[in-house]
């Protein structure tokens, strides 16, 4: 009887999935299929889009090689791109995850607890939520030269005698970028860590403080292996977004000095976007990170499964445990 | 103060109340850290550029905003009413579609027994990490091709698919839809659809108004998408209009640059500090990252 119920309602299950699965389809496979295709063609200028050819067999990746082996500095700069996204994204992420680390730490401190965390919490995660495109052009203004708020607050502190052209400079250049996700991020990792221990069963802690752990003791024996997950969660979702980076470099020095901020995404814009309109090459480097990032999310999509079977074995366990337990006290 | 600070009960050392202040110090630090930036942004879109240039960091407020006003708007390319609408239809029109029909798809993955489900569900978690960007190339051509750049549709329609607020959802759902309700009203003879908008959709509200908030900031700064598809300037967004500041037109006009980027973020900036508690409850709950 049950059974043939949930027979009949299962149209229903299908027929609630049609919107999202047809425009899925249409919106986003549809262009992935495209995207795809288009790499392994000669798509060239607006007329291209629609009027495009496969390359010959014997030649059917040359966009890729373009793209990425041809060692002439025009075409190379695909790997220069990629090469300055990951620098990027390395530079601002270990300040950024371990700054997240200590104030989880301080916030969630058993021993000494820390007053205002709900103001403070606000005011960190402030800047994720402000368009970066925004505060990317206000970062360009407060680093302006030879006059602006940065040169002038060094300045008046003693720090340099004379102003520094932040812009024209690659290391200044990239440590700012970087510095701008650092300060856009560190408060929302902050959060989503602080949930983490808070979600740890508190009696691990308890016993730790019995046996009279430390803080850090505690912090590096109990808190960190348990947060295995939501770390491993956490770099690679912050990988993904430092992957698909455009706004901030654009807006902050338009990917100079030098080209040495210009990042995967700016160089697939310019590639079809620019004069030439070279939308097969441009496709052929999606592609790259299409797949670089497919990799990364398999990483993603093993944690969430580990999770689910870590929660099922604990189970499993647990009901032996009690198994075990009855049947001592029977006997 | 540190005594005060410290939880009656526990001895603390000196070395820890050192450490406690220390801890003060380096979160007052980041709080200043975090709102410096905007405050200078605020108080120079209200002084000349003569004063900008003269001490660029001033936490006096100036005279000159409604000149500012007039030089940034005298240009006749930063438009911050244009932008706001385009904005507000795009986000709003894109929020609305992403929380009722993730929340729809959710429903039929949690509430429905049929075959295809659990493939579906897998479906939906490997791709919910792709961002649209990188099939951007494909995309542009398909909305190309039938005509529709220069149209705030494209930027709306796709919202009905999101995989990552599907996740959410039914991560919530599970747990906190009884389906004895969904049984009862069915024995009232409402149809499926009616239990969903009736009685579902209610008990969704919390988790509803968390993704409609993200959904609608992540809308509203999206840049890459929108500068590829909008090249009139009656449909420009905001941060399209941001990056017109950058140009050669306002070159040396400080004062109305800070006061266009000050246009820009202002309706963020409300949003964020009417809902705040919301939006840190939400972002602890692992919300999805725009």
């Amino acid at each position: 009887m049950k059974k043939d119920k949930s027979f009949s309602y299962a149209k229903y299950g299908y027929l609630f999935s049609i919107p999202f699965v047809v425009v899925y389809l249409i919106f986003s496979l549809y262009p992935t299929v495209t995207t795809i295709l288009l790499a392994f063609t000669d798509a060239k200028g607006m007329q291209g889009l629609s009027n495009w050819n496969f390359l010959p067999k014997e030649q059917i990746f040359e966009n890729f090689v373009q793209v990425v082996a041809t060692p002439s500095i025009e075409k190379s700069q695909f790997i220069n791109a990629l090469k300055n996204t990951v620098i990027l994204w390395v530079v601002n992420f270990i300040p950024q995850i371990s700054l997240a680390l200590l104030l989880t730490a301080w916030f969630t401190s058993r021993r000494n607890q820390l007053r205002a965390q709900g103001f403070f919490k606000v005011v960190f995660y402030m800047p994720n939520i402000i368009t970066a495109a925004s505060i990317a052009l206000l970062f360009n203004k407060l680093f302006a030269y030879p006059i602006g708020p940065v040169n002038s607050l060094l300045q008046n502190l003693g720090v340099i005698d004379a102003p520094i052209e932040f812009t024209s400079k690659v290391g200044w250049t990239r440590g700012i970028i970087s510095f701008i996700q650092f300060w856009m991020w560190y408060g929302s990792t902050m959060i989503v860590l602080i949930s983490g221990v808070l979600g740890i069963n508190p009696d691990l802690f308890e016993a730790a403080e019995l046996d009279g752990a430390s803080n850090s003791q505690m912090f590096w024996k109990i808190t960190v292996p348990n947060m295995k997950t939501i770390l491993l969660y956490n770099i690679i979702t912050s990988l993904i977004g430092g992957l698909s980076m455009y706004d901030i470099p654009q807006l902050f020095n338009k990917g100079n000095p030098r080209r040495s901020t210009i990042t995967a995404n700016m160089f697939i814009y310019n590639q079809a976007f620019g004069s030439n309109k070279l939308f097969a090459r441009a496709s052929a480097a999606s592609l790259i990170m299409f797949v670089i990032i497919a990799i990364c999310s398999v990483f993603v999509f093993m944690a969430f499964n580990d999770e689910a079977g870590k929660a099922k074995r604990a189970a499993k366990r647990a009901a032996r445990l009690e198994a075990k337990k009855n049947k001592m006290e029977v006997g | 103060m540190a005594s005060n600070t410290l939880s009656a009960g526990i001895r603390h050392t000196p070395g820890e109340r050192v450490y406690h202040v220390f801890k003060y110090v380096v979160c007052i630090f980041l709080a200043v850290l975090s709102i410096f930036p905007f405050l200078i942004m605020a108080v120079n879109a209200t002084r000349t550029t003569t004063q900008i240039q003269a001490h660029p960091i001033s936490l006096l407020f100036g005279t000159n905003f409604l000149k500012n006003l007039d030089i940034l708007l005298g240009k006749n390319m930063f438009n911050p009413l244009v932008g706001l609408r385009n904005s507000f239809i795009i986000s709003a029109g894109a929020t609305i579609l992403t929380v009722y029909f993730s929340t729809l798809t959710a429903y039929a993955l949690v509430a429905y027994e049929w075959k295809l489900r659990a493939l579906f569900f897998t479906i939906i978690l490997a791709v919910m990490m792709i961002p649209g960007t990188v099939t951007s190339i494909g995309f542009y051509s398909f909305i190309y091709k039938i005509g529709w750049t220069n149209n705030l549709l494209p930027l709306i329609i796709p919202a009905v698919a999101a995989p990552g607020t599907v996740f959410f959802m039914r991560q919530f759902m599970i747990p906190s839809l009884p389906m004895e309700i969904v049984q009862s009203a069915r024995v009232d003879g409402a149809s499926e659809f009616r239990t969903f908008n009736q009685i579902v959709l209610p008990i969704m509200k919390p988790a509803m108004a968390t993704q409609a908030i993200f959904a609608f900031v992540g809308n509203w700064n999206n840049l890459f998408i929108p500068q590829i598809l909008l090249t009139d300037s009656k449909v420009y967004t905001m941060p399209i209009m941001v990056s017109l500041l950058n140009g050669d037109v306002y070159k040396t006009e400080y004062g109305a640059i800070y006061l266009g980027i000050l246009l820009t973020v202002l309706p963020i900036f409300v949003i964020y500090f009417a809902l705040s508690k919301y939006i840190i409850a939400g972002v602890a709950l692992g919300g999805v990252k725009e």
